[in-house]
């Protein structure tokens, strides 16, 4: 008989399907939603349909009286045990910010801000009374537009007397990091290249698969809490902090998780109530929203005006680069909120050699869903920018935008490189990745029929959009957060525990939920510790099991997290080692280790990982003074982030007709460091890449004038579906990041922040002979063809490039004109 | 997403469902699939205290031809209708709109008398049913009688269905030889029409012959482009002599203006599509 043997020499780079997928599609796993305790009583919210009000009156009587209520829980009810939600991340010393109540006491600063909440034996019972509950509001001015608001015309909470929260300012002339923008600017006007432009990040929703829901039971001696959450230690913390509960009397629980995008990065009202119901009624409460309420009240991302000026000499080597930006708050600080637009502050420079660098924002409060985290938290606004404004530098040079970045980018010889910002990039190999994304996209081909296709005047124009982005991943090295003001650390825990019958057991302080975890560290492990895949069970997302971590977010679980467990595997080793050497009468030196196998050097002797496991276990014959347990943990703290980069081209046909824009091709090459599971990746990028397109193309959380959610459905808020995209074209190119074991740099982000800038970038490549040089995000077909029919320039180099086009009325200064901002309010 | 308490009836013949309607009244909302109703009720934007659901009455399903027409059942679903050789052969323009409603899901659960009936004037069905000239029955304790797609379409979300009355079936006079299109046009592929038009055209001669035009979302209901119509008739098929014709297309119309897209660019939209719709189904 023959045994064939179809493993991979090393599960580290095989494309194993994700064990966690059988149970997630199916859906037969532990939702939070699926939980049903006993006795278990359920919430349903009143939310605020006016974006600010005083409450004047909360009636709720017949609710109380209706069938199966079992209470009704106001603001005034709670206001002195409720505390206030937290925001961990002060930008600034002198950061405003409006108290942050779960239940709304006498006022509310948003539309879906939640007023009394409703506890009935069903949910249907709980939602039938929830509209029984009578609440008078006193309307107030609300503050929706971000310009407005940042003039303060109408204050978003009255008693800061201001909606301006904090100003935040990197210079690099003044942290010795770069030199002086403004001299640069100055020198530029003077027979250099000054672009001015101002971009528009519309505000998006997260809109993860999974609603939220929440399980508090009161019960036992602990109180324990399901959550579908992103961050289930944030959540213990912080219950502990803002109900005054011991932490070490809470469990929280994040059981299989439908997906976040940060938008479960949170800490959230509806967590709290859930908490406050149970203890008030004693009982397991649940509270699940709806997909309407998902989308008015989950915390919304991106919403910033930027404001950009980059200096250039005449041939186009960038001389500096100046950045103002408006961000929008909405009406509370999130758990990170004022955070976000710091976290994209590092990445305008992006990947080129800068030498002077301004960066200034001003967080701002208005009447709406509060912002926080999404897919990217700043990178994306900042790669969008500058990668916009390389095109538009390209123009005014006159090269092709790839030229202009290779003049102006890394080159692979000079890393490790310390940024303008004063980051140091580990790795990087731009030119390669450019190189094979030409090569794969059919570059110079498709240049040659947009030039056809513009000769012959066709109805439908082709583009190409560059987008060469890098981001910083590895969330992060906890000086650098200190000194950034953040309130916690960056490290990540992790626990390998050796089982008698040689199956792991590995516990990571990472939570995943989607991200394909239990996969990619069994398969780290299993080559780490010479053990089958099958053997590895990955464990997470429950305080009692992985009692430390700091969660998953910020492309930083295989970076920062697998090494903590890579760095506990190699801790088992080393005290297996020991035991092996005792078993095998040699001396600890001369044991080595591989596939699973210790071996006395220079001889045929060995025991297998399973025999020294079993001694440990059995403890009959071990070293004198040897603990039997070879269980071991670590915790990793970086020190460094990592920096992954990549090249995107996109080419976009555009129905000069319709303003219909329809994606032709699209190429993505990533150089992420070494990859544990090219599926994974794959999976990563094209997910990635198409929510980013989505920025570009579909996605737009609208308000009307008296701060309404208008697009509050998914018939409104357009997400895009297989339906919608093409097949896309994904390799890889690798210079391992220098800064760990494995060399990963982190891919959870990379396509949703390089392909936006790509697909506009490509949108307004094929209309710009037209004479249109930008178009407002998303760029629905409406505003494509208001932009053809209202051009009125060349769209080429402009007759004065180093004169100021940030004037009033200049194309994208104003938010109320110009053709690039019909289609809806803002 | 729990809609409010509701009594739940399931008729299995036409004269039960009249009867529970008869009983209920005002009250009742008939269900044909539940695709646009299950939504309005959940999101508790109507609470009837009765639902009366037609999906088991088997004879109001099926696609068969009746002499010159084709005869399709209101509780035939988008999905037998859109992949169904006879209504390919006799009324192609419905198959091309059909198969474009929303999603695969929805096309297995959603019904033509439902959408039909529920009237939104951004569905797929009320433009080919205006081009294709069909006749709705509507059936009553009274009987049945037959009212021209013309007449059907009385405002946003109403329809010639009075009370206590059930849309039957369609018949839809064949098409057969007829070329037709349907353009649709969309933002995300599952959404409902920004605008789209439904065309059939007769050409002899290499001249137009006869046309007929629906719009989709021009209006509080699908509505004719009978300018374009009279437009075409003798014309030559060509780009430039179409696209004239088409210029024609907004007139009378009142289209919405939202997230996607303002009155005016649904009118620019109007004329373009139904260009390229007349010269597909010219050319086809």
């Amino acid at each position: 008989m023959t045994v064939v043997d179809d493993r991979p020499a090393t599960e580290v780079g095989s494309p194993r399907r994700r064990k966690e997928d059988a149970r997630l599609i199916v859906g037969r796993t532990r939702w939070t939603d699926n939980l049903t305790l006993p006795g278990m009583l359920h919430l349903a919210m009143v939310r605020s349909p006016y974006a600010h009000a005083r409450i004047t009156s909360v009636d709720a009587d017949a609710a109380r009286q209706a069938p199966n209520v079992v209470a009704v829980l106001t603001g005034e009810d709670v206001k002195d045990i409720q505390g206030g939600l937290p925001c961990a991340w002060p930008i600034t010393p002198d950061q405003k910010a409006p108290t942050h109540p779960s239940i709304a006491v006498d006022r509310v600063a948003f539309a879906g801000e939640i007023v009394a909440v409703v506890i009935a034996r069903s949910p249907g019972e709980a939602r039938d009374a929830a509209e029984l509950v009578d609440v008078e509001y006193d309307e107030l001015p609300a503050a929706l537009e971000l310009k407005a608001a940042a003039a303060d015309q109408t204050l978003a909470h009255p008693d800061l007397g201001t909606n301006t929260s904090a100003v935040w300012t990197f210079d690099s002339g003044a942290a010795g990091t770069g030199g002086d923008v403004e001299a640069a600017i100055s020198a530029a006007r003077d027979g250099g290249i000054v672009i001015e432009r101002e971009y528009r990040q519309q505000r998006l929703i997260p809109a993860f698969m999974e609603p939220r829901s929440f399980v508090c039971d009161p019960t036992g001696e602990q109180l324990t809490i399901w959550s579908s959450t992103q961050v289930p230690h944030f959540v213990r913390i912080f219950t502990a902090a803002v109900l005054g509960i011991p932490e070490s009397k809470i469990r929280v629980i994040a059981p299989d998780v439908g997906g976040g995008f940060g938008g479960k990065l949170q800490f959230t009202p509806e967590e709290v109530i859930t908490v406050l119901a149970a203890r008030h009624t004693g009982k397991p409460c649940k509270y699940t929203e709806t997909r309407s309420e998902s989308l008015v009240s989950a915390h919304h991302g991106r919403d910033q005006w930027q404001k950009l000026t980059l200096a250039a000499t005449a041939d186009g080597h960038v001389t500096g680069l100046k950045v103002e930006l408006l961000a929008d708050m909405g009406a509370y600080l999130g758990l990170v909120t004022p955070g976000v637009p710091i976290l994209g502050a590092f990445m305008f420079n992006a990947i080129y050699t800068f030498p002077a660098y301004h960066f200034t924002c001003r967080n701002v409060f208005t009447n709406k869903t509060w912002t926080d985290a999404y897919r990217g938290a700043g990178r994306p606004e900042a790669t969008y920018a500058i990668e916009r404004l390389m095109d538009e530098l390209a123009v005014e040079v006159g090269v092709d935008p790839l030229e202009i970045r290779e003049r102006n980018w890394i080159r692979h010889e000079q890393f490790p490189f310390t940024s303008v910002c004063g980051l140091e990039y580990d790795s990087g190999n731009y030119e390669a990745a450019t190189a094979r994304a030409k090569e794969l996209f059919g570059y110079d081909d498709l240049r040659a029929e947009q030039a056809r296709r513009r000769a012959s005047n066709d109805p439908v124009q082709l583009g190409i959009g560059v987008s060469t982005f890098t981001e910083m991943c590895g969330l992060a090295p906890s000086r650098v957060l200190g000194s950034l003001s953040y309130a916690a650390g960056g490290w990540e825990a992790a626990s390998v525990r050796m089982l008698p019958t040689g199956k792991v057991e590995v516990v990571t302080g990472t939570s995943p939920h989607g991200q394909g975890h239990e996969t990619a560290w069994s398969q780290i492990v299993a080559d780490r510790l010479g053990v089958p895949f099958e053997d590895v069970e990955v464990l997470h997302g429950d305080t009692q099991v992985a009692h430390k971590g700091l969660d998953t977010y910020g492309s930083r679980s295989l970076v920062v997290g697998a090494e903590a467990v890579i760095r506990a595997a190699d801790k088992v080793i080393e005290k297996a080692r020991v035991v092996a050497a005792h078993l095998l009468e040699a001396s600890v030196e001369d044991i080595d280790f591989a596939n699973g196998s210790f071996t006395v050097r220079g001889t045929d002797s060995a025991q297998a990982m399973a025999e020294v496991v079993w001694a440990a276990f059995s403890a009959h014959n071990l070293p004198d003074g040897f603990e039997p347990n070879l269980d071991s943990e670590a915790t990793f703290d970086p020190v460094s982030f990592s920096f992954p980069h990549g090249t995107h081209l996109c080419a976009m046909e555009v129905d000069t007709e319709t303003g219909q824009t329809t994606m032709r091709k699209y190429v993505a090459v990533d150089d992420i460091g070494t990859i544990v599971n090219p599926l994974i990746v794959h999976g990563q990028v094209h997910g990635g890449i198409v929510q980013g397109v989505a920025q570009a193309l579909w996605e737009e959380a609208v308000y009307d004038d008296a701060g309404t959610l208008v697009s509050g459905s998914l018939v409104d808020y357009t997400i895009p579906s297989s339906a919608d995209t093409i097949s896309l074209t994904v390799d890889q190119t690798t210079s391992p990041s220098t800064t760990n074991t494995l060399g990963t740099k982190g891919v959870g982000e990379a396509g949703a922040i390089a392909s936006t800038p790509a697909v506009v970038n490509a949108i307004v490549d094929a209309v710009r002979h037209l004479g249109v040089n930008d178009i407002r995000m998303p760029c629905t077909p409406e505003r494509v063809w208001t932009a053809i029919r209202g051009a009125s320039g060349s769209g080429g180099p402009s007759t004065a490039a180093a004169a100021s086009h940030l004037g009033a009325g200049a194309p994208n200064h104003d938010p109320d004109s110009g053709a690039a901002t019909q289609g809806g309010a803002q | 997403m729990i809609p409010a308490t509701f009594e739940y009836v399931a008729p299995t013949s036409v004269d039960e469902a009249l009867a529970a309607l008869a009983e209920s009244g005002d009250d009742a909302k008939v269900i044909a699939g539940g695709q646009s109703l299950l939504p309005v009720l959940k999101m508790r934007l109507n609470a009837p205290s009765v639902v009366i659901d037609l999906g088991r009455v088997d004879g109001l399903r099926g696609i068969s031809v009746d002499g010159s027409d084709l005869v399709i059942g209101a509780m035939t679903t988008h999905h037998e209708i859109a992949n169904s050789p006879l209504v390919r052969e006799h009324a192609g323009v419905l198959a091309d709109a059909v198969s474009q409603v929303a999603d695969a899901q929805v096309r297995h659960r959603g019904t033509i008398g439902g959408s039909l009936a529920h009237a939104d004037p951004a569905g797929d069905y009320g433009a080919p049913i205006l081009a294709l000239g069909a006749s709705m029955v509507i059936t009553g304790s009274g009987g049945s009688r037959t009212v021209a797609a013309d007449d059907y379409f009385t405002d946003l979300f109403e329809t010639a269905v009075g009370e206590g009355e059930l849309l039957t079936s369609v018949r839809i006079p064949s098409h057969g030889g007829a070329g037709s299109a349907y353009e649709k046009f969309v933002r995300v592929a599952q959404q409902w029409a920004i605008v789209a038009v439904a065309a059939t055209v007769r050409v002899a001669d290499g001249h137009i012959a006869e046309a007929a035009i629906g719009l989709t979302n021009m209006g509080s209901t699908p509505l004719r482009a009978r300018g374009v119509e009279e437009a075409l008739r003798g014309r030559p098929v060509t780009a430039d002599a179409v696209r004239e014709a088409a210029s024609r297309a907004a007139e009378g119309t009142n289209p919405p203006s939202d997230l996607n897209g303002s009155a005016e660019y649904r009118r620019h939209l109007a004329t373009v599509l139904t260009a390229r719709a007349v010269l597909k189904a010219a050319g086809g």
